[in-house]
């Protein structure tokens, strides 16, 4: 379970996180949602110690984060940012072993490349695994990422809008591997999300945001909701029942 | 990978090789020590540019820097300047140049430091906001250096102006044995931060994700860097295009993300590439030119490639 204690942040005397206390199952999928500049992306960096907190406290299992060895940590939660350029050329495979860096500091162990071909398998990208990354499409691309997360083998893996100019067919394919990692692997998925019947479908969980606040936190259904929706987005969104599913109608 | 290290370093050998026996005429004990100095200045030297380029450019993750853009040898500049001007050239001899290279190595250690103080640990600043610091330090340095030495006497400029180009006929053997050592510890220190350079050319975030110290990391090859400058820049002077021009063709020739085998290539081409170059003046040119301006023809002919195949690709 991670908690996350009242963390505040400010980006120059600016509040984007304001006390913001929120706990996250272990063995789900939690979607945090709300407009841009809610603190979402915010939240999960400093869940993942990519930014510093200026105040409160996060724990993973118990455990403070501040007191965690970074690369101790390298081995319980793993994250991926929304832009993943990267200056080096490289191919799928290696990018995928770059996983394994926790494990073995650069020199791969037999095991360790066992873990990769898992991860390229799970991915399935066994055909592409020796093509670069600059010649693949942006769908590729977010798969080779997601691999490389894979066998980085953390109990909690963390998204930065991994569906983010991905069209429906990728956008799906990526959020059934998500749901997979969660059924078959046994792992927790944090993810921030705009789609919000992506988040409805796929999520077990999720975490409202507005202004850097928690507006409600609960079962995915607790949360899509007219009215909760209506607090988080500001506006009205009507949601109909299609096939189990609570989708939103926010078109018109 | 190993091939290709074979392939240079046989090349490197046999421009070496050229080099110390090239119309020698049977002075062998004269010839031999006064070359092998020059060479041996020239590995160094050549060695600490490409290695602090790579370096420099994986952590700021950008192809074309060097660490010049720092104002690291201007600095160098402004302390050789400020000695002349307070203690004259007198003063400076006194010093003795070990203690000027251990005090100049201190101060671009320093400076370093609170540069990277003063940039990465605030959040969010971005790598133009670096160029632009470092520029302007930069040309701060060089503005107090110009001033000083409009000031001393004209006999003093001279000496500094000594020091002001890069030159490799005139070589400051004196500091070969400090910066061997000095070169080899380096080297030692930094076999253990290799392997993290593979994964900071991947990014902050991701460097962070697998559980790099990135501050720590970042921070102390600031501080090797600032010393390979040093050592080049107090050998031979500033030569600001090699470490660009190297670095970018080990990339090309060695394709690999692995730091050990870009730095090894890295600085084998620049031993090529000096030795080669000083084999140019001396037997071609006889003189009429200096190894820099080869250098930084060949290496601003390059950089101009890199700056439009960059803006063609994105």
């Amino acid at each position: 379970m991670i908690e996350v204690k009242n963390a505040t942040k400010l980006y120059n005397g600016k509040t984007v996180l304001d006390d913001v206390s929120v706990s996250i199952r272990k063995g789900k999928i939690t979607s945090f949602i709300g407009a841009n500049g809610a603190g979402k992306s915010t939240l999960l960096s400093l869940i993942s110690r990519l930014i510093k907190k200026d105040g409160g406290d996060i724990l993973i299992e118990g455990e403070s984060v501040d007191k965690c060895k970074s690369s101790d940590l390298a081995k319980k939660i793993s994250i991926l940012k929304q832009s993943n350029h990267i200056n080096v050329r490289l191919t799928i495979r290696e990018l995928v072993s770059f996983g394994r860096f926790p494990y073995s500091q650069g020199k791969l162990r037999p095991e360790d490349w066992a873990f990769v071909d898992k991860a390229i398998r799970y991915m399935e990208l066994e055909e592409l695994q020796h093509q670069y990354l600059d010649q693949l499409s942006g769908g590729q691309q977010q798969r080779a990422f997601i691999a490389m997360v894979i066998a980085q083998d953390t109990e909690y893996v963390l998204l930065d809008e991994p569906l983010n100019n991905l069209d429906m067919k990728h956008s799906v394919q990526i959020m059934k591997v998500l749901r997979r990692m969660v059924d078959e692997l046994g792992k927790t998925v944090i993810i921030v999300i705009h789609d919000i019947n992506f988040a409805s479908v796929y999520s077990d969980d999720i975490v409202a945001l507005k202004n850097g606040r928690v507006v409600k936190e609960g079962p995915a259904a607790e949360i899509i909701d007219s009215p909760v929706l209506k607090q988080v987005y500001g506006m009205d969104i009507q949601i109909e029942t299609i096939n189990d599913h609570r989708i939103c109608i926010y078109f018109s | 990978m190993k091939k290709k290290l074979i392939f240079l370093t046989i090349i490197a050998l046999a421009l070496i090789a050229v080099f110390m026996l090239i119309q020698a005429g049977g002075h062998w004990d004269y010839i031999l020590p006064r070359r092998g100095k020059k060479v041996l200045a020239m590995i160094i030297t050549g060695g600490a540019i490409a290695f602090s380029t790579v370096v420099f450019q994986t952590i700021t993750n950008n192809r074309i820097l060097t660490p010049s853009i720092m104002g690291l040898d201007s600095l160098y500049m402004l302390f050789q300047t400020f000695m002349v001007y307070i203690f004259g050239s007198a003063g400076l001899t006194m010093m003795g140049k070990n203690v000027n290279f251990v005090i100049s190595v201190g101060l671009m250690a320093l400076f370093s430091v609170v540069f990277y103080k003063l940039l990465f640990k605030r959040e969010g600043q971005n790598i133009y906001f670096l160029l632009l610091l470092g520029l302007i330090f930069g040309t701060l340095f060089q503005s107090l250096s110009t001033f000083m030495e409009v000031l001393i006497d004209p006999n003093e400029f001279q000496i500094v102006q000594d020091k002001m180009f890069a030159s490799f006929n005139n070589i400051n053997t004196e500091l070969l044995v400090l910066s061997i050592v000095l070169m080899a510890g380096v080297a030692i220190y930094f076999t253990r931060y290799a392997k993290y350079l593979d994964v900071i050319a991947l990014g902050k975030d991701q460097a962070v994700n697998l559980g790099v110290d990135y501050d720590k990391v970042v921070k102390r090859m600031l501080v090797v860097v600032a010393i390979l400058i040093s050592i080049s820049t107090a050998l031979v002077g500033p030569i600001t295009f090699l470490g660009l021009l190297v670095a970018n063709v080990s990339y090309q020739f060695m394709k690999t993300f692995r730091h050990h085998f870009l730095i090894i290539g890295a600085m084998l081409l620049s031993v090529i590439a000096l030795v080669g170059g000083q084999l140019l003046v001396e037997r071609v040119f006889t003189f009429s030119t200096t190894l820099s301006v080869i250098i930084n023809l060949a290496g601003g002919v390059y950089f101009l490639y890199l700056l439009l195949k960059e803006s063609k690709s994105s």
